[in-house]
């Protein structure tokens, strides 16, 4: 065996990883979010294909529904009203979808590499669901664009407030997408499981159709369902900036109540954030878990 | 041959009684071992006799039954954090981001492991010129080969300078000339940091580079010594025999020279002293046609098949299955 040179084994010694603490999580929590970023950026498919969906609900089936609802009475295009369920829907697609890719990541083996290092692994699981949902907020905005298109202006205003909303619900999305993930070995399996959680999360949420006059069971679902206030709150927003009868509006978008209480757009988001918090520490409990 | 790992003070990995029991079947039964700084130390053994999981358990991914082990001098139960800041691991199956470059995966690293980041730079440079990947450093991963992808893990590993490098296999899959090139960058490792190595490995031509070889046969460590006194240690010269009736042969041996031959690889071998003065005995005597000979000095495989009973490709043909059935379980419950 060779002799090893004291002097190089100062200079190597120089580089020593430091002990931890906070700033080290922070560290590990933007490097995460950051490659969600990369990775977004890179995937010109997944974007526009992203975009897809959103013109498909809107300029197809939109159409296609608004020639059997009275738009001409109400004076609201059903177009209009659909636009705000379609951008949660976007968002609440290309949300889970990223926060399922650790799925991916594992099966890829580079989960195991976020996994093996000196970091707490909530820091990684926050890393991934922020990441996850700054992806799908950028979607979602992507998908505004088209608000002219369907008389919704866009005004810087409601640009920002609905911004907030997005990321919130996004958040939301994304840390029920890694606690759906944290027992998930395949892709396949993930796919099979985001079509059957994705589909009724959208149905039930009102993106589609108004809520008044649901039977009562089917209303039961959908006031369960946190994706509703989250889709509630975007269409409030936005309608606080259509052009439109007072009545249709209120028609369309009827307030969600508990027990006869109107829920306040405040209320509404904490429900959002309140879940998204439980649902991300159950996420790092199970990951805390795994080897 | 110089040996700093003898001095106990300056252990880099210190192992005392581990074990790790899954339910009643005992995958390590209680081991002990230390290894020096600056040793690359050889981990050897069939598939299934516990190596696996003495790495992970030293790794911090699994937690002993019973027993302790420190490893860079700390405790892989109580101070997992420290050990793992102080550990580079390079496994068999890649877990590199092959979207993202190599130099992308390395920045990666270096901010989990919290690398001072005016250091990252330099450090990158230095790994990736080591293993020769500097030019590609901007190169998405998903174009790389094989041998440069374990290369840029192997880069990886050393990033954050660790005071021990585990290598899972770092040559399996590889071709002749890339493997020679891996072992080039081991060598160099222990010239330039002072790194220990801890490494598993198939190829009993390689665990020749070791400095020490440790050998585990069902959860227990058989022997530890360095290859020449280990070979030294078989003192037999091995003798394959392929013959018209290899059972009868089987049976003649032990009839008419007390022999016990072990039949593998379609030919009978046995382990005499001084081979080539026993062969014209056995053409004489043996009463069965042979069709071909061969002596052989004591290798590593002879070690390993002393030890375990079986050559190392057995151990791998038999275990295939079970292999591939634990790998897919593997994958399955750990990651």
């Amino acid at each position: 065996m060779t002799a090893v040179d004291p002097t190089t084994r100062h200079e190597v010694a120089a580089i020593r990883v430091t002990s931890g603490g906070l700033s080290q999580d922070i560290r590990a929590i933007k490097v995460v979010m950051a490659r969600e970023w990369i990775r977004f950026r890179q995937d010109k498919i997944r974007i526009v294909s992203a975009l897809v969906q959103p013109v498909v609900f809107i300029f197809v089936l939109g159409t296609g529904l608004s020639s059997i609802t009275d738009q001409g009475e109400s004076g609201l295009d059903f177009r209009t009203f659909m636009f705000p369920g379609v951008l949660a829907t976007s968002v609440l697609f290309t949300a889970v979808f990223s926060a399922m890719s650790i799925v991916w990541d594992r099966e890829f083996g580079f989960l195991r590499e976020m996994l093996v290092a000196p970091v707490r692994r909530s820091s990684i699981i926050i890393g991934k669901a922020l990441g996850g949902a700054l992806v799908a907020t950028l979607q979602g905005l992507l998908v505004l664009v088209f608000g002219p298109l369907v008389n919704v202006p866009l005004h810087p205003v409601m640009i920002a407030v609905l911004t907030v909303q997005i990321f919130l619900l996004s958040f939301t999305l994304c840390a029920m997408g890694l606690v759906l993930a944290a027992r998930i070995q395949q892709m396949q399996t993930m796919m099979g499981i985001m079509q059957m959680v994705l589909l009724p999360l959208s149905f039930l949420s009102g993106a589609l159709y108004p809520i008044n006059n649901l039977p009562t069971w089917l209303h039961t679902l959908v006031m369960i369902n946190p994706v509703t206030y989250a889709v509630h709150a975007v269409r409030t927003t936005m309608f606080g900036y259509i052009d439109a009868p007072e009545a249709a509006k209120a028609a369309l978008n009827p307030p969600l109540t508990w027990n006869g209480w109107e829920v306040p757009m405040l209320a509404q988001l904490g429900v959002v954030i309140v879940l998204g918090v439980v649902l991300l520490a159950i996420a790092a409990k199970q990951f805390e878990k795994a080897e | 041959m110089s040996a700093p790992y003898l001095d106990p003070s300056t252990c880099a990995v210190e192992v005392e009684h581990l074990a790790k029991h899954y339910g009643d079947f005992e995958a390590v039964r209680g081991i002990d071992f230390t290894v020096g700084v600056g040793e690359t130390f050889g981990f050897l053994g069939p598939n299934g006799a516990g190596k696996s999981t003495t790495i992970k358990m030293l790794c911090t991914l699994v937690t002993p039954t019973s027993g302790t082990a420190r490893v860079a001098g700390h405790d892989i139960v109580s101070e997992r954090a420290q050990v793992r800041r102080n550990i580079g691991l390079v496994f068999q199956d890649t877990t590199l981001d092959t979207y993202l470059s190599a130099a992308q995966n390395l920045r990666f690293h270096a901010d989990l492991y919290d690398l001072p980041k005016h250091l990252v730079d330099e450090r990158m440079r230095q790994v990736l010129e080591m293993v020769g990947l500097w030019d590609r450093k901007d190169h998405k991963v998903d174009t790389f080969s094989g041998g440069m992808k374990r290369r840029l893990e192997i880069a990886r590993g050393l990033m954050h300078s660790p005071r021990v490098l585990f290598l899972d296999e770092p040559t399996v899959g590889l071709d002749p000339q890339t493997r020679s090139s891996i072992w080039g960058y081991i060598a160099e490792l222990r010239q330039q940091e002072q790194i220990t190595i801890f490494l598993t490995t198939h190829y009993m031509d390689e665990a020749e580079h070791c400095d020490r070889i440790a050998i585990m046969d069902s959860g227990e460590l058989k022997v530890l010594d360095t290859p020449e006194s280990l070979k030294a240690g078989v003192g037999t010269d091995r003798i394959q025999i392929a013959t018209a009736d290899d059972d009868a042969a089987v049976v003649a041996l032990a009839e008419r020279f007390g022999i016990e031959a072990v039949r593998s690889e379609g030919a009978v071998t046995i382990n005499v002293a001084e081979g080539e003065r026993f062969v014209p005995r056995l053409f004489a005597e043996l009463g069965i046609p042979i069709l071909s000979v061969s002596v052989a000095r004591p290798t590593l495989d002879d070690v390993f098949m002393s030890i375990t009973g079986r050559t190392i490709r057995d151990a791998e043909a038999s275990a295939g299955d079970r292999f591939r059935a634990a790998t897919a379980g593997f994958r399955g419950a750990s990651r």
